[in-house]
């Protein structure tokens, strides 16, 4: 396939999000709005325990970072299916999937990667204005979102932001799989469990206890939150920054291929029984 | 009385519904259960890092957190048609129907639906509050015992008189309803914490224009003897659940001025 | 007195306006646009209880509007409206005890729930009595065949079903004003002459009093003896509907079909409209020719095999006085 015909229907499916978001402006303000809260009280908490308490893996200000990264990239956890394809499993349509002339796979991976990036950079621009433009104005700057520890540091986080929403995309693909297997939207409840405290949302993994660590750096989940955003405030540096970057990568792989696996089967069942 | 009569046939009518389909009634159950245990046990692993937060400890804070997930999520059971209002009645035009039938308005909303799922939050609220209680050396007589259930009813109110704010809002825009679970979910979160940890300028916000700090923060703080840290005579942070209640009535205020608008421009 | 009286009611509406396209949604951000729509125009009439009206208009003349203020769900700009001596949208909930209301799109009834749970949760929200609810229900069961329904859940039910089970449903609280909106659309021919004959018979053995809202005009020639036109907010008519026939669309059709093959049929006083092989029809106004003098002329000269008169088409009728009022789709 051709780059421009690859990229096509990614550009029209970002921008149809797009003018569907404008159109639910006050519910993407309000949304904002919950988000900047929730920050604020995680940040006020964290920095009453540093209070105590400063000697860490990582610092405050780390940590404060930490949250605001996490709040900016929020609609890059994969929660849930894609919404229609959880509509088409439920009403028997998901074999109007197979109609289209393009492989289903790569299909549900480009809707779901545009899906998340359109939803993330909506949020992301005004969440960075806050944190990183505005508080710091405001005289808040040990509350506000630093910048990255170094350019390179910046030039590595840049790549693995890329590949944690191509893990996020081939998770969400997974999640598409079950919801389609089991009929029912409910299949990916269980996700944003998981998702949250291992990816680090919960709590960024490095305060976790140390007896974890190792397990916690290299399951999947990691490279959503916690693997980028040490990336960024320098606390993966050099081999670690490596290690962090081979460990997403690894996982994006084998996510793609159980999703490809998993879809086939799904798929073969349908196109032999009818949805 | 009959309203409660019909708020029981209400309620009955809910269960049997779910039980129709008892797997996924289970399965959102104990979800909602591990998400919420979870999200303590966050708290837990912090706590084993950190020792304490400010002048508290983690047993302190099992306090809070039990108090205020417990009002939560009692008050989330029982008020899904406020939380639905606007998706389920006033863009579909069902507010309509409500109106026409000889019951008030929230009374029928209050029947719709009641939330058994929520159950499992609530299990986590109670877990987290035995928890507490066993972990604190607190002699426990009559006294202390009211002021924890008259906390945990401030807070139910509390939620409630957000949650008919929203639904309020629902007259307006039903855009814009988000913005509420900044201060439901966002209440509970903030809540969970001792106020003093907090800046000055939060602190004073949710003491005063949400008192989510009178249902948790001050009585508990009375409760764990340690009033001084609030500031203020010890019976003030005692009575401070009723300010609750004030913000219930002028929620309710509120609700029926949203009512008046419907009538008057239709849906 | 008459049971419901409606004098001068208006009801005008703020409308908001957006630019289409991604420029529009982005001004709408910053500003709203808006503006008037009458959707009531000093409307006036009575109702005497036990009448059975229809309430008929093209789309966005106001009928929703009208029946949601008398239903007291919505407040006029001005105006006065009682029903039953008392003000709708003022004494809302002493209101709405005394009216059944039937949505043709929209049910009453719990989705879930079985048809006889519903009735029992209607019960206790309208505060039946016992003894009143058990024999209403009976009567509307066996008036409308729903038996074999009332264990089964709403949503396993035909459209058909349905719509029987709403109008107990609205029924059983014994209401002394009925409304029904639209109560047979979408339903079968059987469904459809089954609805209207339980509102006739409604209507004639329990007086109860009807405003019947549709857009089928064969509701109306089966149900209604008094229309109100509505047009663009405005009460357009309100009168019998043989009266209106006679002064809207008073022709009439004349149909014969010819025992041989004419080239050319001469009938004075009526215009020939359609002809198909042995068949012609032709239209004359029955107040300058009467029918018989048409029959006879025809029989004397031709050999007739079949002969009819028929009255306009209602719809003529309507969409005839639509024209002549200029009452248009809104």
């Amino acid at each position: 396939m051709s780059a421009r015909a690859f990229i096509g229907p990614y550009r029209a499916l970002l921008s149809v999000r797009f003018s569907l978001m404008l159109q639910y402006r006050t519910a993407a303000v309000a949304g904002f709005v919950t988000q900047c809260w929730w920050g604020i009280i995680k940040i006020m908490v964290l920095a009453a325990f540093f209070a105590g308490n400063s000697r860490q893996p990582i610092s405050l200000s780390q940590a404060v970072t930490y949250v605001w990264l996490g709040q900016a990239f929020l609609a890059l956890l994969p929660w849930q299916a894609d919404a229609d394809i959880a509509v088409a499993a439920e009403t028997g349509n998901v074999g109007y999937e197979r109609l289209r002339p393009v492989d289903t796979y790569s299909l549900w991976f480009v809707r779901a990667l545009a899906w998340r990036t359109a939803n993330a950079c909506l949020r992301a621009v005004p969440m960075f204005a806050v944190a990183a433009i505005f508080l710091p104005l405001a005289g808040l700057a040990a509350w506000s979102w630093r910048p990255p520890a170094s350019p390179l540091s910046g030039l590595t986080f840049a790549i693995s932001m890329t590949l944690t929403v191509l893990l996020s995309s081939a998770m969400t693909v997974i999640l598409d799989c079950a919801v389609v297997a089991l009929k029912t939207r409910r299949a990916s409840n269980l996700a944003p469990l998981f998702v949250n405290i291992l990816s680090g949302m919960v709590v960024p993994l490095a305060l976790m206890p140390h007896w974890a660590q190792g397990f916690l750096f290299w399951q999947p989940c990691a490279g959503l939150v916690d693997i980028p955003y040490r990336i960024y405030f320098g606390n993966l540096v050099g081999r670690t920054a490596g290690e962090g970057l081979a460990a997403q990568g690894l996982w994006t792989f084998v996510f793609i291929f159980l999703g490809r696996t998993w879809l086939r089967r799904v798929m073969d069942r349908i196109d032999m029984q009818g949805s | 009385m009959s309203g409660l009569r019909l708020y029981w046939r209400y309620v009955a009518n809910c269960l049997r519904a779910q039980m129709l389909y008892p797997t996924a009634f289970l399965l959102r159950f104990v979800t909602q259960f591990l998400v919420t245990i979870v999200e303590f046990g966050g708290l837990f692993a912090l706590f084993a890092r950190f020792g304490h937060i400010g002048s508290w400890h983690f047993a302190d804070i099992a306090l809070f957190y039990g108090v205020i997930s417990t009002s939560f999520a009692l008050a989330e059971m029982t008020s899904r048609g406020f939380d639905l209002f606007g998706p389920q009645f006033v863009k579909t035009g069902d507010f309509d129907r409500v109106l026409l039938r000889p019951r008030s308005e929230m009374l029928q909303l209050a029947g719709f639906e009641f939330g058994f799922t929520s159950i499992g939050r609530v299990l986590q609220g109670l877990v987290v509050l035995a928890l507490a209680i066993a972990l604190l050396p607190i002699s426990w007589n009559i006294g202390q015992v009211t002021l924890l259930v008259w906390s945990i009813v401030g807070g139910c109110a509390l939620f409630w008189a957000i949650l008919i704010a929203q639904a309020t809002l629902a007259f307006w825009t039903v855009e814009a309803l988000e913005v509420t679970n900044t201060l439901t979910y966002g209440g509970v979160e903030a809540g969970q914490y001792p106020l003093d940890i907090y800046a000055a300028w939060f602190r004073k916000f949710l003491l005063f224009v949400v008192p989510i700090g009178c249902v948790s923060y001050l009585p508990v703080a009375a409760l764990l003897g340690r009033a001084n840290v609030t500031g203020l005579p010890v019976v003030a942070d005692e009575l401070a659940p009723s300010a609750a209640f004030i913000f219930l009535a002028i929620s309710i205020l509120a609700w029926q001025r949203g009512v008046a608008r419907y009538t008057s421009t239709g849906s | 007195m008459p049971q419901i009286l409606v004098d001068g009611l208006t009801k005008r509406f703020r409308v908001a306006v957006r630019d289409p396209g991604l420029l529009g949604a982005a001004r709408g951000l910053f500003r709203r646009q808006a503006r008037d729509v009458t959707a009531l125009d000093h409307m006036s009439f009575g109702l005497e209880r036990g009448e059975l009206v229809g309430l008929i208009g093209p789309n966005g003349a106001g009928k929703s509007t009208l029946i949601k203020i008398l239903s007291g769900i919505l407040r006029p700009t001005a105006g006065k409206c009682e029903v039953d001596g008392l003000v709708p949208w003022l004494e809302r909930i002493r209101h709405v005890a005394r009216i059944g209301v039937v949505f043709g799109q929209r049910t009453q009834l719990w989705w879930d729930l079985p048809i006889v749970e519903s009735f029992e949760l209607l019960r206790e929200i309208y505060r039946v009595p016992d003894e009143l609810f058990t024999r209403n229900l009976d009567e509307l069961v066996e008036r409308l065949k729903i038996a074999p329904l009332l264990d089964v859940p709403l949503r396993q039910l035909s459209l058909g079903q349905r719509m029987r089970c709403e109008i107990a449903s609205a029924l059983l609280h014994s209401p002394s004003v009925l409304f029904l909106d639209e109560p047979t659309i979408g339903l079968d021919a059987v469904s459809k002459l089954a609805v209207r004959e339980f509102v006739k018979s409604l209507n004639r053995e329990r007086g109860a009093t009807v405003i019947l809202t549709t857009h089928d005009m064969h509701d109306i020639e089966a149900l209604a003896q008094r229309v109100i036109i509505i047009g663009n907010g405005r009460l357009l008519k309100d009168a019998h509907f043989e009266a209106l026939r006679m002064d809207v669309l008073s022709e009439r059709r004349l149909i014969v079909e010819l025992g041989e093959d004419v080239p050319h049929v001469e009938l004075g006083g009526a215009k020939l409209s359609m002809q198909e092989g042995r068949q012609w029809e032709f239209t004359f106004d029955p107040t300058r020719v009467p029918a018989h003098e048409l029959i006879a002329s025809i029989a004397g000269r031709y050999t007739v095999e079949d002969i009819r008169i028929e009255d306009a088409k209602i719809e003529e009728v309507i969409a005839r006085f639509y024209a002549l009022h200029g009452a248009v789709e809104t």
